[in-house]
């Protein structure tokens, strides 16, 4: 399309508002309702323009003006100018002159566009309007309504994009007001987007408020590290304080949003509670702070004993995914080069088969989901563990008109965009699987929306009951259809850059499986020799550590006691084993159980790289130094090597990085400053991947008990970092149990009745909550949680009313 | 009885009792129409009401005819009847629904046949219970008889009418912000294009939005055809126009009336002229909206549609305000604008915040604190709503309620300018 602005021609594809045709050629329209992720309403009249029609000039806006051949459009006349001005000074009649105390001051596109488009001073001489103020909206958010100009982005944004909408308009004309409902505060998991958003500061944050200026912040952009989307965010710190986290727009992944564990789980980074020196265990059990060649020599004299004395292959390593690549790498040639061991695990018995996580052949980015036709999410509620995917989902749903067929247990954030939901019993998956399938009787509908692709297929667990092999039969079921790829999840961080750097038991880095003498031949030639036995898993490792097979364990930002489902087997092993290392952040009931513990530093405080589920890596930036003597995972693990007489030659973050892209086959070629911008996608074009992971049918047998335990993840939970993120800790659901409310008559329990709620590996003592989104016959106990002691991970479960005793 | 034809008010003129009862509407020849509508084809519907000329009657004057033929393939599609009647001066419609419900329903019936609609709306002003009842007591009436339900007058062609009741917002009568009401939604205007309600109306299907008085013209046209209606009434105004007219006349009320005689003949015969021998100082021709006429320039112009959009204004809804000279021009601007900031949705900024602004420095003018810097002020505010201050007028806005609120500033400045400059250099209302 051909569209003339201010005299300039300008090719334009069809339909785009002109206003983003415009401001992509160097031509600034002054707007505040207009937000190019939402959809344009023409409310604010700020971008009005004129437009040249046979019947004179028309003022129109140009955000709600799609292109069309022929259009020639006016931003700078005197009309536009005059009516810009009078938008401006309407727009500020109302509006307080709060900018001395207001957050958004400095940053504040009202400040700016009255600067910019405005008339000098305003004619208004009458009484503005006012309200209390602030007013809480949520535990997150305060609103005042004196600042607010009524763009309705919140609006939009909490209802269009988040599928949350608790925040609306009440009242009319001049007494227009933004609202939440009765009892309902604005508990979205999205709330901060809308902060980011206002184009004044009517919505300000709680952890945020009042703590700095725009002018006195130092900014650099990184990833998140919170979940294994990677979302491209801005850290913003002020004399070496994290303050604030902020989204930035990468098409690729996030667009620009967050959720508010990614955005305000930032406290941890600054807590009082981080491990500044190392510490070493007493003997009654207590610690004590020790200076870093003590603790090393310790630490390498006593791994050298136990393998010198049994063998590398009575070592194990757990951890990994929560750090840089270049950690997990270090790690990883830890284990195989210095202590001899395959038996390493990023994954807390919690996950999928690396295998399938890490190469899986035909897998899909986050932008196939805008191109799809059809979407299979069998997995975990992607609102409670990847909001980027979940939103992603959401609006390839309503947007894009892309069918959905949802399958879990209970609700999901995306019932109501769902073409096809199927609700089941954990246990019953592989039933479900087959008849899904063959579309039998009830099924039918969902696999006939299955038969038009592209498909892409989301699969993950839905809990941690269910068989993790389930995933991988469901897995190779969606790639027999049209066109279709799959996202095998996993949520924790970069998990997916620690397999791929060989954090688990049959991988190596770079994609390489060790059960393919070929593939690690040609490893081993670049990298040196790997150990040849069979590595154990985190379950394996852990019933290994107990039993004595295992006797020593090293553990990087692992916290199997309250990751690992069952908990009480983490913590029986770990205090089985001979000697224990942990390299964290904080004293948590894992490290606290260790013999020597190391100070590590947070992903805000050291250079590297992540990988999203995608296979995308991205950078991380040092933003802050680490507190008191905190060091990088790769660098004490250098340090020890080096004590025990086997350097691995690491001399920085990027060094480390070098050796990746020499030695890791999928990650040949990616060089740090190539990963500007939304990153690279590995393996790149030239870099090969040596194991391509067909998911094939496992056969998995259907298991069914008169009561099913689903035991699922919440955003907010009793994990390490929420703990020591003050503002979030208190949003978690915290212990109880969720009943069918039939199910609870047969139980004779009611709505808040305190039940005890037991399986094979342990029992806890929680309220109970009536929820008639289950599946009859299912228990849902959020996992994780204050006061929830672990349950273990079997499917069977028995509630029965009252407290054991 | 009334010296002019009467299409409209003939029944409830000649049955004050009882002209709402089917039996009442029956015996004078009701249903007639709707039974021929039936047997005709939809284009021949079409065309009939095209050629009569029968043109909106809510204020916006659109041929009834061409907005049918507008209407997109239905999908399905749906009639909304308009009787959301807020515009201040405007109590016609009131009277048709009390005390002829059935001319309006035979009215619906014969536009839902002409136009495929098998589920028909009244939305009705929250305000207006009495009329409300009196409608869904003929609704009942109607059903009973089988002329709605399933398969009316004994055909296959089913229609279902609900009603509405609006919660007390004018916005609402415009087309788009009374379809989202109707859906449950905020009543705000929806922007034009893309929602045209011909094409994306209610539900986002096509839908036709008519007026009470539009739609209860229909079963006159059917039944004695387009030129009969055309011969009542001016060769571009057709048929016969209700005017409700109120102020300081001595006979206000409702008039049935063809458009072409004067002003002087509606306001000093028809309404018996200026109560206690006052003087007439100005008038609001049509509604709320619309730019004061003068006796000095207006009074022997004739009513149309034509003269009054040539003079600068609009025949509109056919709302008459008379004021006499007791009348304080800003005691009375004041207030008209007050109703438009009272009544303005929120959404775009320049009628949210320019009509309260032009209420509040109204106010201080009549209160005695105007500024000599208001005069012109007032103008600037109006101009940044509308800008130019033409007629008809252009819009910063969304829809033409922010526009609307300027008319009676122009009004006064144009033609008592002395007036508020007294005000505001006396330091009061002269005429209190």
């Amino acid at each position: 399309m051909k569209v003339t602005v201010d005299g300039r021609e300008l090719e334009v594809p069809k339909g785009k508002p002109v206003i983003d045709a415009a401001r992509e050629a160097g031509v600034y329209i002054p707007h505040f309702c207009h937000h190019p992720r939402l959809e344009p309403v023409g409310m604010c009249r700020a971008c009005l323009v004129e437009l040249e029609t046979p019947r004179g000039n028309l003022l129109t806006p140009s955000c709600t003006l799609f292109a069309a051949d022929g259009q020639v459009v006016h931003t700078t006349t005197p009309v536009v100018k005059k009516a810009q001005e009078g938008v401006l000074e309407f727009l500020l009649i109302n509006h307080p002159l709060d900018c001395p105390v207001c957050d958004k001051g400095g940053e504040c596109p009202l400040q700016d566009q009255t600067v910019g488009y405005g008339p000098g001073e305003s004619r208004f001489v009458e009484e503005k309007r006012h309200y209390e103020k602030p007013i809480a909206i949520s535990d997150l958010v305060l609103l005042d309504r004196e600042r607010c100009i009524l763009c309705a982005r919140c609006v939009r944004f909490a209802d269009e994009v988040a599928g949350d909408p608790l925040i609306e308009f009440a009242a009319r004309g001049n007494n227009t007001q933004i609202a939440t409902f009765p009892d309902e505060p604005f508990s979205s998991y999205f709330s901060g987007n809308t902060v980011q958003i206002c184009p004044v500061g009517a919505l300000t944050a709680v952890p945020y408020r009042f703590r700095a200026r725009p002018w006195d912040l130092r900014k650099a952009e990184s990833t998140c590290h919170h979940c294994s989307a990677g979302e491209s965010i801005e850290i913003d710190t002020s004399q070496n304080d994290v303050l604030r986290f902020t989204g930035v727009d990468n098409d690729a992944t996030n667009q620009g949003w967050l959720n508010d564990k990614c955005r305000f789980g930032f406290e941890f980074i600054g807590s009082k509670d981080r491990l500044r020196v190392p510490l070493i265990k007493n003997e009654d059990g207590t610690f004590r702070e020790a200076g870093w060649a003590e603790a090393l020599d310790l630490t390498a004299r006593r791994l050298k004993e136990i393998a010198d004395a049994s063998g590398g292959d009575v070592i194990a390593g757990l951890g990994g995914a929560r750090g840089t690549n270049e950690d997990a790498y270090a790690f990883s040639k830890f284990m195989r080069s210095v202590i001899g061991s395959n038996h390493v695990d990023a994954q807390m018995d919690d996950g999928l088969d690396p295998k399938l996580l890490a190469a899986v052949d035909r897998k899909a980015t986050i932008g196939d989901l805008d191109t799809a036709t059809s979407i299979l999410v069998w997995g975990p509620d992607l609102k409670e563990e990847s909001g980027t995917l979940y939103l992603r989902v959401r609006q390839a749903a309503q947007k894009r008109g892309v069918k959905l067929v949802v399958v879990h247990p209970r609700r999901t954030g995306l019932d109501d965009c769902t073409e096809q939901k199927i609700t089941y019993r954990p246990g019953q998956g592989p039933e479900v699987l087959r008849a899904l399938a063959a579309g039998d009787g009830e099924y039918a509908a969902a696999r006939a929306v299955l038969d038009e692709g592209p498909v892409i297929a989301i699969v993950g667990r839905t809990g941690l009951t269910e068989d993790p092999r389930l995933a991988e039969s469901i897995a190779a079921f969606a790639l027999t259809l049209p066109d279709a790829k799959v996202m095998p999840f996993a949520r924790r961080s970069n998990v997916y850059g620690a397999l791929d750097m060989g954090l688990a038991p049959g991988l190596l880095p770079g994609r390489v499986a060790l059960d393919d003498p070929d593939q690690v031949a040609a490893f081993e030639a670049v990298f040196g020799a790997v150990p040849d036995h069979e590595g154990r898993d985190a379950r394996g490792i852990l019933e290994g550590l107990e039993g004595g097979e295992l006797k020593a364990l090293v553990m990087v930002g692992a916290d199997p006691v309250r990751d690992v489902p069952n908990g009480a087997l983490a913590a029986r092993a770990l205090d089985a084993a001979e000697f224990t290392v942990a390299l964290d952040l904080f004293l948590t009931d894992s490290s606290s159980r260790a013999d020597v513990v190391f100070p590590a530093e947070t992903f805000a405080e050291k250079e590297g790289t992540t990988t999203n589920l995608e296979g995308r890596v991205q950078k991380v930036a040092r933003i802050v130094a680490g507190p008191g003597q905190t060091q990088p995972d790769w660098s004490i693990l250098e340090e020890i090597a080096h004590r025990m007489g086997t350097p691995m030659g690491f001399e920085d973050a990027a060094s480390v990085g070098a050796e990746i892209a020499r030695v890791a086959p999928a990650y040949q070629g990616v060089e740090w400053g190539d990963l500007r911008g939304d990153g690279v996608v590995v393996p790149r074009s030239g870099a090969c991947q040596p194991l391509r992971y067909q998911p094939a049918d496992n056969d998995v047998a259907s298991v069914s008990a008169p009561l099913a335990l689903h035991l699922a993840r919440t955003l907010y939970d009793d994990g390490v970092e929420m703990r020591h993120s003050l503002s979030l800790h208190h949003l978690a659901p915290g212990a109880r149990v969720h009943l069918h409310p039939a199910d609870a008559a047969t139980l004779g329990v009611e709505e808040g009745d305190e039940v005890t709620v037991e399986t094979a590996s342990g029992a806890a003592s929680v309220p109970a909550t009536f929820d008639a989104s289950l599946a009859r016959g299912v228990v849902y106990v959020p996992f994780n949680q204050f006061g929830t002691p672990s349950l273990g991970d079997g499917l069977e479960v028995t509630v029965r009313k009252g407290v054991d005793g | 009885m009334s010296a002019y034809p009467q299409v409209l008010t003939k029944r409830m003129l000649e049955h004050p009792s009882d002209s709402n009862t089917i039996s009442v509407y029956e015996e004078t020849g009701g249903y007639r129409s709707a039974r021929m509508a039936l047997d005709m084809t939809r284009d021949d519907l079409v065309e009939m009401v095209k050629s009569s000329g029968l043109i909106g009657r809510g204020g916006a004057g659109f041929s009834a005819g061409m907005k049918w033929s507008f209407l997109a393939p239905p999908r399905p599609s749906y009639l909304v009847v308009n009787a959301d009647e807020s515009e201040p001066g405007t109590f016609k419609d009131r009277q048709l629904l009390e005390r002829d419900p059935h001319q309006m329903i035979e009215g619906m019936i014969i536009t839902s046949v002409a136009n495929e609609v098998h589920e028909a709306f009244i939305y009705i002003r929250g305000e207006y219970p009495k009329p409300a009842r009196r409608v869904q007591r003929a609704l009942a009436e109607a059903y009973e008889k089988g002329y709605l339900g399933r398969g009316i007058f004994g055909t296959d062609y089913d229609l279902d009418v609900t009603v509405h009741l609006g919660g007390g917002a004018y916005i609402c009568g415009e087309e788009t912000a009374l379809i989202n009401s109707l859906e449950g939604r905020r009543g705000e205007p929806r922007l034009k294009p893309p929602y045209f309600p011909a094409a994306k109306g209610l539900y986002m299907m096509p839908t036709i939005v008519n007026n009470v008085e539009t739609v209860s013209n229909l079963p006159f046209i059917i039944e004695h055809g387009a030129d009969a209606y055309k011969a009542l009434g001016d060769e571009a105004d057709t048929g016969t126009f209700l005017f409700s007219v109120s102020g300081h006349v001595a006979k206000p009320g409702n008039y049935e009336l063809p458009r072409g005689i004067t002003w002087r003949e509606l306001i000093f015969d028809v309404a018996g002229g200026i109560r206690n021998g006052n003087g007439l100082k100005t008038w609001i021709p049509g509604g709320a909206s619309a730019p004061w006429f003068v006796p000095s320039e207006h009074l022997d112009d004739p009513i149309t549609r034509e003269a009054c959009d040539k003079a600068g204004s609009m025949l509109g809804s056919g709302a008459v305000i008379v004021m006499d000279d007791t009348t304080c021009v800003v005691r009375a601007a004041e207030r008209v604008v007050r109703f438009f900031s009272h009544e303005s949705c929120g959404q775009c900024t320049p009628c949210r915040e320019g009509t309260t602004w032009e209420e509040q420095v109204l106010r201080r003018i009549e209160m005695g604190a105007g500024r000599e810097v208001d005069a012109d002020l007032l103008l600037d505010i109006a101009d940044n709503i509308s800008p130019g201050l033409a007629w008809p007028p252009k819009m910063t806005t969304i829809c033409p309620l922010g526009p609307s609120s300027v008319s009676p500033i122009t009004s006064i400045t144009k033609y008592f300018k002395d007036e508020v400059m007294q005000h505001i250099h006396g330091g009061g209302c002269p005429f209190e």
